[in-house]
């Protein structure tokens, strides 16, 4: 066998005989399972949350960025030329993949919603729409508004910049809220560890008083609680990670783009939750050490 | 090898002893006596480390008591066998392994194998070997608690009545044990009230007697 794995075989056959000096306890060692699986499933939420926002950010400020409108409120009978001027322009400028005013039928389509389907639209002040897409490199907002000032004053250009940065800053701030959220969690997880640590060690208190009495040094006494409450936490982050991961797999998806049907992993974001039993145990393997220490460092 | 120079220890009120002085010398034999309450078991701590004096030297293996780590500490007890008065052991555990306990603790689970089933067989503890201290009595500890203290073959040897809940045959064969070792070289130190113990390990062994009394001690005393 390779000699690395000896070693670390070794070293776990060694801890696990420092193990059984301490007497097993059958209820604390459940409520810590318990516990860490209940933060790892809220984790695997907080994640998830954490990377569907992240991905709904990005992809709204994508598409947004892309897509633009030019409002054309002409005086009745001079729309046609004026549209046909700003189509010129917009032709005309760098960045700019594709430019295709509605038609009266589409902007009808438009305003269905809020007018009925019998609206007159010939006979109201409707200003003409043009879509304008930007293509990869985009175009200079800026330069383009000082154009159509000059040659359509009538058209203002609507980049969708305003409404478009509160929602991304909202999406960010959730992105941010999750991490808070996991941050949390652990911290929630190394408290509760901590507790229960200190719990068991004042319960042996004798185990530890007869260990340090025939020679055992303070790591080897640390040792025995640091494995059992490293490996029950990480037991309980890995049942608790699978049941929440089934959950986020259980949530109706839709691809429609929006926030609640978005809510989960893709691709490769699927393996990012693994990473909890494993933080999990790292996590009570440093909580349980630290109480350990501090506690056989007070006691006489 | 243990060296008090000129020791006082008290447990908060009054000093127990003061101006005391004792060394064990490598491979000697000492029993310690004195009435009941005199600090018998308060010099024996003070000798492997599990008080610290109040005023005066304790040199434990050429270091300085008080300027021990933990982990010194640690290291002292690991050559110091020590049988104490009120023997506790790891209740949950089988006798053997609380036997086995101090090579378990210094790494050396191995050794278990050789020597264990000899060292139960000499204090008579094979059929308890697969029983729980707590199961075990009074004397049955006492014996477990010395076969504990040997295990490791340690340089000193310091047990506190350890035959003080066993019959004369049993008394006699546990020092038996106790005399081989110091043959080996070994240093042992006894608390005991029991002069015939004290009697015969004279007709086996040059054994020096201290007494404690009155916060004095008293070196080579005569029955
Ligand atoms: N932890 C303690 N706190 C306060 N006083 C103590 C403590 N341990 C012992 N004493 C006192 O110190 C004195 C000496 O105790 P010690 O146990 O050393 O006596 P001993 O000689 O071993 O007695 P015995 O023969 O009964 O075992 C006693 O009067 C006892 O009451
Ligand atoms: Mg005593």
């Amino acid at each position: 066998m390779n000699p690395r794995v000896t070693q670390i075989l070794g070293l776990l056959q060694g801890d696990r005989e420092a193990d059984r000096a301490v007497p097993p306890t059958g209820f604390t060692a459940r409520l810590t399972v318990f516990t860490a699986a209940a933060m790892a499933f809220l984790a695997v939420f907080a994640l998830a949350l954490s990377v569907a926002t992240g991905r709904l950010a990005d992809r709204w400020s994508a598409e947004l960025a892309r897509t633009a409108t030019l409002r054309i409120s002409a005086p009745a009978g001079e729309g046609e030329a004026q549209v046909r001027a700003a189509l010129q322009v917009l032709e005309t400028t760098p960045g700019v993949a594709s430019a295709r005013a509605l038609t009266p039928e589409e902007q009808a389509v438009l305003l269905e919603p809020w007018f009925g389907p019998d609206l007159p639209l010939e006979t109201l002040p409707i200003p003409r729409l043009i879509e304008v897409t930007a293509d990869a490199d985009g175009y200079d907002a800026t330069g383009l508004r000082a154009r159509l000032q000059a040659e359509v004053p009538a058209a203002v250009l609507d980049d969708h910049t305003r409404w478009r940065e509160p929602l991304v800053d909202a999406a960010n701030r959730l992105r941010t809220l999750g991490w808070v959220a996991l941050l949390l969690i652990g911290g929630a997880v190394a408290a509760m560890i901590t507790l229960a640590a200190q719990s068991a060690l004042s319960a042996n208190a004798q185990v530890i008083r007869v260990m340090r009495l025939v020679g055992a040094r303070d790591a080897y006494i640390a040792r025995a609680f640091v494995r059992r409450f490293t490996l029950r936490a990480g037991l309980g982050a890995l049942v608790g990670t699978i049941l929440g991961l089934l959950a986020v797999a259980a949530l109706p998806d839709g691809d429609d783009g929006g926030f609640l049907t978005g809510l989960g992993f893709s691709g490769a974001g699927w393996f990012l939750p693994l990473f909890i039993p494993p933080l999990a145990a790292v996590v009570a393997f440093l909580a349980t050490r630290a109480a350990a220490l501090r506690t056989l460092r007070t006691q006489a | 090898m243990i060296e008090l120079e000129n020791v006082a220890y008290s447990y908060g009120g009054d000093s127990l002893f003061a101006g005391l002085s004792l060394q064990l010398a490598p491979g000697s034999f000492q029993f310690l006596t004195g009435p009941s309450g005199a600090g018998k078991t308060t010099l024996l701590k003070l000798c492997y480390g599990d008080l610290l004096a109040t005023s005066g030297h304790v040199t434990l293996f050429g270091k300085d008591a008080a300027g021990l780590t933990r982990d010194d500490v640690a290291l002292v007890r690991r050559r110091i066998g020590v049988v104490h008065q009120d023997c506790q052991f790891l209740d949950h555990l089988p006798l053997s392994e609380n036997v086995a306990l101090p090579l378990q603790v210094s790494g050396r689970s191995k050794e278990a194998q050789d020597n264990l089933g000899d060292l139960l067989g000499w204090v008579g503890l094979s059929r308890q070997a697969a029983q729980t201290p707590p199961q075990l009595s009074g004397g049955e500890r006492q014996r477990a608690a010395l076969a504990r203290a040997v295990i490791t073959s340690p340089d000193v040897i310091v047990a506190d009545e350890p035959t003080g809940n066993v019959d004369w045959e049993m008394s006699q064969r546990l020092l038996t044990l106790l005399i081989e070792l110091n043959r080996m070289g070994k240093t042992v130190l006894i608390a005991t009230h029991d002069l015939n113990l004290i009697r015969f390990a004279k007709s086996q062994v040059v054994a020096n007697v201290l007494r404690i009394r009155g916060g004095q001690l008293e070196t080579g005393v005569t029955l």
